[in-house]
């Protein structure tokens, strides 16, 4: 009969519309991403650092010293009418570092922790400023180039953070809680009972994440790419292989997870233990670099590391296929493990 | 082959689970084109027992023959031919009754079209309707209809009216006597005697895991050694003892602050009754006979009452 519909074609256009009539997960899908994206980008956008806050202690240079430190820019300058008001005001990191002198033009004196970065930085940006005011000339005057480029800011490393992380979640969540959910209302006891091959079940949930990758993924870049000019230096196609293997590799551990569970909370204790260690070790927010050596091999094997590696060397540094073929290999073999253990262990009741 | 083959037939089946056998050595055959109750408590093993015809349950022992083909090596081929509606699975609330018949139907190779079961079931207003927001009636009709989307020879439903309203129960009655009607085989399980003895060509009494009797409604109440019910009430209640020193009555038991008395003849036990009841200085409030029914067959058989709301 003409009415029939591939079962393929049917059930993935049923996870499909459930997922469209599902709003809560529009919003973790589509928004969330691209809030956690707006507010980190800019927590952490490109800006001057803030002036160094340092005290001048009231005395006849006092003026002089401030006028010259506000005119350097790099530290601000506030006044002190007393000495030991300026040392509580030092003491409490109100200001990084006080400068006093007493009985006039005869040097300053510092006073600050020199265990404190700031101050140290303070200490010599004031001491410059002074004594340039003073009529200092450099033997040999040095000049600056100012690097400025984008692809090195923090948004630039967040966002490929955000994609992988959001084709994790979304992987692992959507796939895990719709099986869970249709085994626990017997729904899909009763596809069981029915000719449908168990197969075309499975990869209708894969198929349909594929339609949401492309929607996903998409609204991430753009989003990247307009409102913060993250760049995209390598192969678009390279970048869409990624993102694919990505999300198959997600899909399979998401019917891993989802392959025994019989209750909702038992599911997402499951996809917490999964996904937890991996938001916190795979590079997302910050570099897995800074995790000590000797877990360095652990962190490297895990998939999301793979795939945020992959995807920055391919936004970021515009490597080609060659140089991400150690990433590709363990998305993969992460993603046919899960596949082929889950299909083993599934519980269809 | 013979005149009426079985549709289904099932020897020393056995299912036992960690604390219960929910199967315990059940044998059964049902012929095609017959309507066929399982009938028992909740807990009796009708369940576990239609779930182990449908090849949902692997039973740890015995042997389950369906359409002349083995649940193993044919099972795909045999899904093509079967209808199945489980006991309290839920449909996707989120498709629409379209959606869903369609989804059904896309599973079988042959098949009713979606228009076709709206219409069988009477759906057709709630073509567009979300499945979460149908009444219960119209869910379980759609359910039996997602069982008939492969045009099947054969339909488990397992108590397809369970906590439906009069009306949507017999709707679903009609549908299922229609469906029967066209010469196919259906094997349900119920724990209201009006639903086997409307539909039910044969009925199995089922309790603890076994068949306890079995036949046609009319055989099974025919085989009673009393197959008459008087129902009374009385100012003051009277008790047992009295009632027991009664000739001609069988089982007693109570409802509702009625007895209900089991009799041979009604000549002989009435006129008995109300001699009994005059000498006790008890009134009567309300008196009824009626002919014993499925419910009083399997009260006489396990001593116990069949529904426990």
């Amino acid at each position: 009969m003409s009415e029939r519909q591939h079962p393929l074609a049917a059930l993935t256009k049923t996870r499909l519309l459930e997922f469209v009539r599902e709003p809560e997960a529009l919003f973790w899908v589509f928004a969330f991403p691209i809030l956690m994206a707006l507010v980190l980008g800019f927590a952490f956008r490109d800006r001057p650092p803030d002036p160094v806050p340092v005290g001048v202690v009231d005395g006849p240079t006092a003026a002089d010293i401030s006028k010259a430190l506000a005119a350097a820019g790099t530290v601000k300058p506030s006044p002190y009418g007393t000495l030991p008001a300026g040392l509580e005001a030092l003491r409490t990191g109100k200001i990084a570092l006080l400068v006093e002198e007493p009985g006039g033009l005869n040097g300053p004196i510092y006073h600050f922790d020199a265990t404190r970065p700031d101050s140290r930085l303070a200490r010599l940006e004031v001491d410059d400023a002074i004594q340039r005011a003073r009529g200092r000339t450099d033997p040999a005057p040095a000049r600056e180039t100012l690097v400025h480029e984008k692809g090195s800011r923090y948004i630039d490393f967040l966002l490929p953070g955000i994609l992988g992380l959001n084709l994790m979640g979304t992987g692992i969540w959507g796939i895990g809680f719709s099986i869970v959910n249709a085994r626990l209302k017997k729904t899909l006891k009763l596809m069981v009972a029915t000719p449908m091959r168990k197969s075309h079940y499975l990869l209708a949930q894969i198929f349909s994440r594929f339609v949401f990758l492309v929607v996903e993924v998409a609204v991430i870049l753009l989003f990247g790419v307009l409102a913060f000019q993250v760049p995209v230096r390598g192969s678009v196609a390279l970048l869409c292989f990624v993102t694919i293997l990505g999300a198959l590799c997600f899909g399979g551990m998401g019917l891993l997870v989802a392959s025994r569970a019989r209750t909702l909370e038992a599911a997402n204790g499951l996809m917490n233990l999964v996904m937890v260690p991996m938001w916190l070790l795979s590079g997302v927010f910050f570099s897995s670099e800074r995790f000590p050596k000797a877990v360095q091999p652990l962190i490297q094997a895990l998939p999301l590391t793979a795939l945020n590696n992959a995807l920055r060397a391919v936004m970021l540094e515009g490597h080609g296929m060659a140089a991400v073929g150690a990433e590709l290999l363990v998305i993969v073999l992460w993603g046919a493990a899960s596949f082929a253990v889950a299909l083993k262990i599934f519980r269809w009741q | 082959m013979s005149a009426t083959p079985a549709a289904i037939s099932c020897r020393s089946l056995k299912k036992y689970y960690a604390d219960v056998k929910a199967v315990d050595g059940l044998d059964l055959e049902v012929r095609a084109g017959e309507c066929f109750g399982l009938l028992g408590p909740n807990g009796a093993g009708k369940t576990t027992t239609i779930e182990i015809l449908e090849g949902l349950t692997k039973p740890d022992a015995g042997d389950v023959v369906i359409l002349g083909r083995r649940w193993g090596s044919q099972e795909h081929e045999l899904r093509e031919k079967l209808g199945v509606s489980l006991q309290e699975s839920r449909l996707t609330e989120k498709l629409t009754v379209y959606e869903t018949l369609s989804l059904f139907r896309s599973f079988y190779v042959r098949g009713r079209s979606p228009e076709q079961l709206l219409e069988d079931l009477s759906l057709e207003e709630k073509r567009d309707a979300r499945v979460g927001k149908l009444s219960g009636g119209q869910r379980q009709r759609l359910a039996v209809a997602c069982a008939l989307a492969g045009d099947p020879e054969l339909l488990f439903l397992d108590e397809p009216t369970t906590g439906l309203d009069p009306q949507s129960r017999l709707q679903l009655w009609e549908r299922i006597a229609a469906y029967k009607a066209a010469g196919r085989t259906v094997l349900l399980t119920t724990h209201y005697m009006e639903e086997a003895e409307r539909l039910c060509d044969r009925v199995a009494v089922v309790d603890h895991g076994r068949i306890i009797a079995q036949g046609s409604p009319a055989e099974l109440i025919a085989g009673l050694r009393a197959p008459h019910i008087i129902e009374f009430a009385t100012e003051p209640p009277v008790d047992d003892a009295l009632l027991a020193a009664i000739p001609g009555i069988g089982d007693r038991r109570q409802r509702d602050g009625r007895w209900l008395l089991a009799a041979g003849s009604l000549a002989q036990a009435v006129p008995a009754l109300v001699e009994a009841l005059e000498a006790a200085d008890a009134r009567l409030v309300t008196l009824s006979t009626h002919r014993a029914t499925l419910e009083d067959v399997f009260i006489s058989l396990t001593g116990r009452e069949l529904r426990d709301e």
